[in-house]
């Protein structure tokens, strides 16, 4: 019986370690990739976006394939602007389809909305042969782009756009230019005419150079939207949520000294109100905290300021399970038991008390998450995590601690008051 | 020690320590954030002190409407406004540069579905987890000795909770009032973690009570629940203590984004202790006696 005892004080330390390891600030390698905490928008800075999709002129068809579209657009354009974890998701907001956008550490959030925004649909038309005072669409679209490039004139060193067709583009472009030669082809970005060259000669390389007064930021923009192609439905902002990186950082720190200490409180009272198992208890906590953030780096959770008052409050919680224990065990020394024996009926007595009242508190946990979104959500994860984490280590490892006291020199600083 | 005996009193402490909330729910409404109503919000640091005027000022032609500035502390502003575009907030951000230097510190602009959105959301949740915590508790305490019934667990630790979400609210809505503190999501969240911690609280005391009602069928009901408050007392003082350390240290040292919520979940635990000890299963035992009157008349008619 003793012998299981030390093997599971063992595994307890080993788990501990690893746990350690892992939540050391520099973290090794797992696979290459440094394992690190996840900081939510609110830690880091950046912007979360949510687009809605308007779906009102789409073809109806699947919805779910439009959004992930879109989802395949804003991850191109976003690629663009070297954020280095951006977050984009589909959701839903009252029925309608949205996606949500998040980029962290971000510098300039308005060019970011300006490029995920933009439709980008590239458009050839020609004069109408009916009304020659008209621009007619012809069949060849955006679609048939297989890549836009930038290039300098090599006389006049100015910026443009290389296409380069795909094959039925390569075809409808020669078809074009061979109807209109000595005529103007006008290119069409989003409504807008960027372009209207006259057709010099008939092309059938499919390429083409789009010119004009651009600068070469604007040649830039051009070929990343065109690359990333057209958004099959229109989006609009309905949300937005910038938050500066020194705001963030200024809370945090204190939050984060501010549980600290109340954590060290909690820990000089449960050690003089409750003696050795107190200590214990103590021990027992330190090794909770350091496996439940080890998780956190591992999962990995994002950490948002909300995640951290929830991980704060769910060690502050933990500390429940024990003094359950504790108390029980207190109760039944007071009816003659030996140490022993009470212990372990304080256990037996104190589980369906600690089991009940934390499987409330996730349901609790479990409806706060699905009932907000964003950064707060965090908070509902942590304190779940923080739950379930912490129902382990008050079976296993308090239980482990005070059962390996008993029968030793130190049974007798079990006594409880 | 006899609590159940001067139920009484507590009921009446309770009642003081809720309808002045809810008199100032019903006379000022909650002072809801923009998370539930929509709109703009943009928090701006500037290098130099300026006054509200300046800003309101600099921000005349930009026809914005209701625009509503507020000073922070270290030369910052707050300013509300109804949904903004990107390009609006351009132009504001232009225009605030012109009034002097300055660092944009937050941007928030929520629109209509998605305060609706959020609205719905925090009903529902709040509705939902009320049910799913009678259901639990139902079910958890299903092997009851008759008289208890295990459905009135449920119902009275949730009245409890009430009793609990009500006090915070009415706190917040003179606070609202009188100081301006908003509901945000965050707040709702608060609530939902009130919620799942002081049921926590009222299952250990329902525990101690099944087993006692187990161990002691004789003894009359009002005492088994009584002594089963008086167990578990320690207990209950003792995990609501750490958690409140942690809250108050949290409060007292931590950051200010967090204040507000900090400060619902400590009146919010501290209060659902409360109610977990002197309220929860003393209705257990008023509602029984109703019962009982009602049984008596039936059998005297």
């Amino acid at each position: 019986m003793r012998r299981n005892l030390w093997i599971f004080l063992l595994g307890i330390l080993i788990v501990t370690c690893l746990a350690g390891l892992v939540d050391w600030p520099k973290g090794p390698k797992i696979f290459g990739k440094e394992i690190k905490v996840h900081e939510g928008l609110d830690l880091q800075g950046g912007t979360h976006l949510v687009y809605e999709l308007d779906i009102s002129k789409y073809g109806g068809k699947d919805i779910n394939s439009a959004t992930q579209a879109v989802i395949n657009v804003i991850d191109k354009r976003v690629n663009t602007l070297g954020v280095s974890e951006p977050v984009i998701q589909a959701s839903s907001i009252g029925g309608k389809p949205t996606v949500i956008v998040e980029l962290p550490g971000i510098s300039d959030v308005n060019q970011a909305i300006n490029l995920i925004g933009k439709t980008a649909q590239l458009k050839f038309q020609e004069t109408d042969p009916t009304d020659p005072t008209k621009l007619k669409d012809t069949e060849l679209t955006g679609e048939h782009l297989k890549r836009a490039e930038v290039q300098f004139d090599q006389t006049s060193g100015e910026p443009q756009v290389s296409l380069q067709f795909d094959e039925v583009g390569t075809k409808m472009f020669a078809d074009i230019t061979k109807r209109n030669l000595e005529k103007p082809v006008a290119i069409e970005l989003d409504g807008q005419i960027i372009s209207a060259p006259t057709v010099q000669s008939v092309i059938e390389s499919g390429q083409a150079q789009i010119t004009g007064k651009f600068t070469v930021e604007e040649v830039k923009n051009l070929v990343s939207e065109l690359n990333a192609g057209a958004l099959p439905v229109p989006i609009n902002l309905i949300e937005q949520q910038n938050i500066g990186a020194t705001l963030g950082n200024e809370s945090v720190q204190r939050s984060l000294v501010a549980g600290l200490i109340g954590l060290i409180l909690i820990a000089i009272f449960m050690i003089v109100y409750y003696k050795l198992p107190g200590v214990l208890a103590v021990f027992a906590l330190t090794i909770y905290a350091l496996i439940v953030l080890a998780l956190f780096k591992l999962i990995p959770v994002t950490v948002t300021l909300a995640g951290i008052a929830g991980f704060i409050l769910s060690v502050g919680m933990a500390v429940d399970a024990n003094i359950l224990i504790f108390e029980r065990t207190k109760e039944e020394l007071g009816s003659g038991k030996s140490i022993g024996p009470a212990l372990e009926e304080g256990f037996k007595r104190a589980w369906s008390s600690i089991r009940d009242s934390n499987i409330s508190s996730l349901i609790t946990a479990a409806i706060l998450y699905y009932g907000t979104s964003g950064l707060v959500r965090g908070f509902a994860v942590t304190l779940a995590l923080g739950i379930i984490v912490s129902l382990f280590t008050a079976i296993t490892v308090s239980r482990t601690f005070l059962r390996l006291m008993v029968g030793t020199r130190f049974e007798k600083f079990l006594t409880i008051k | 020690m006899d609590i159940i005996g001067r139920r009484k009193i507590w009921y009446s402490i309770s009642a003081i320590l809720i309808i002045p909330g809810i008199v100032a729910l019903f006379l000022w409404g909650l002072n809801f954030g923009i998370d539930f109503k929509g709109g703009a919000l943009l928090q701006v640091q500037y290098g130099q002190t300026k006054s509200v005027d300046e800003v309101k000022n600099g921000l005349k032609d930009l026809n914005l409407g209701n625009l509503v500035i507020t000073t922070t502390n270290n030369n910052g502003f707050l300013i509300r406004s109804e949904q903004v575009t990107p390009d609006q907030h351009a132009k504001i951000t232009e225009a605030l540069n012109k009034v002097g230097e300055n660092k944009e510190t937050s941007f928030q602009s929520v629109g209509p579905t998605v305060s609706r959105d959020i609205e719905k959301k925090a009903i529902y949740s709040i509705i939902f987890a009320s049910l799913a915590i009678i259901f639990y508790i139902a079910y958890a305490f299903r092997r009851l000795p008759k008289p208890a019934s295990s459905w009135r667990f449920g119902v009275c630790a949730v009245i409890a909770l009430i009793h609990d979400l009500a006090f915070v609210i009415g706190l917040f809505a003179i606070l609202g009032h009188f100081l301006g503190y908003e509901i945000d999501s965050l707040f709702i969240t608060a609530l939902l973690t009130i919620m799942g911690f002081s049921v926590h609280d009222t299952i250990v005391v329902f525990d101690r009570v099944r087993e006692n009602l187990r161990k002691h069928p004789s003894n009359p009901f009002e005492n088994n629940i009584n002594t089963s408050i008086v167990q578990t007392l320690n207990r209950s003082l003792n995990t609501s203590l750490t958690v409140l350390i942690v809250l108050a240290s949290l409060y007292f040292l931590g950051g200010l984004t967090l204040h507000h919520f900090v400060l619902a979940l400590l009146v919010g635990i501290a209060i659902g202790t409360y109610s977990s000890i002197f309220n929860a299963a003393a209705l257990l035992v008023t509602w029984q006696g109703w019962s009982m009157n009602r049984l008596k008349k039936v059998n005297a008619s």
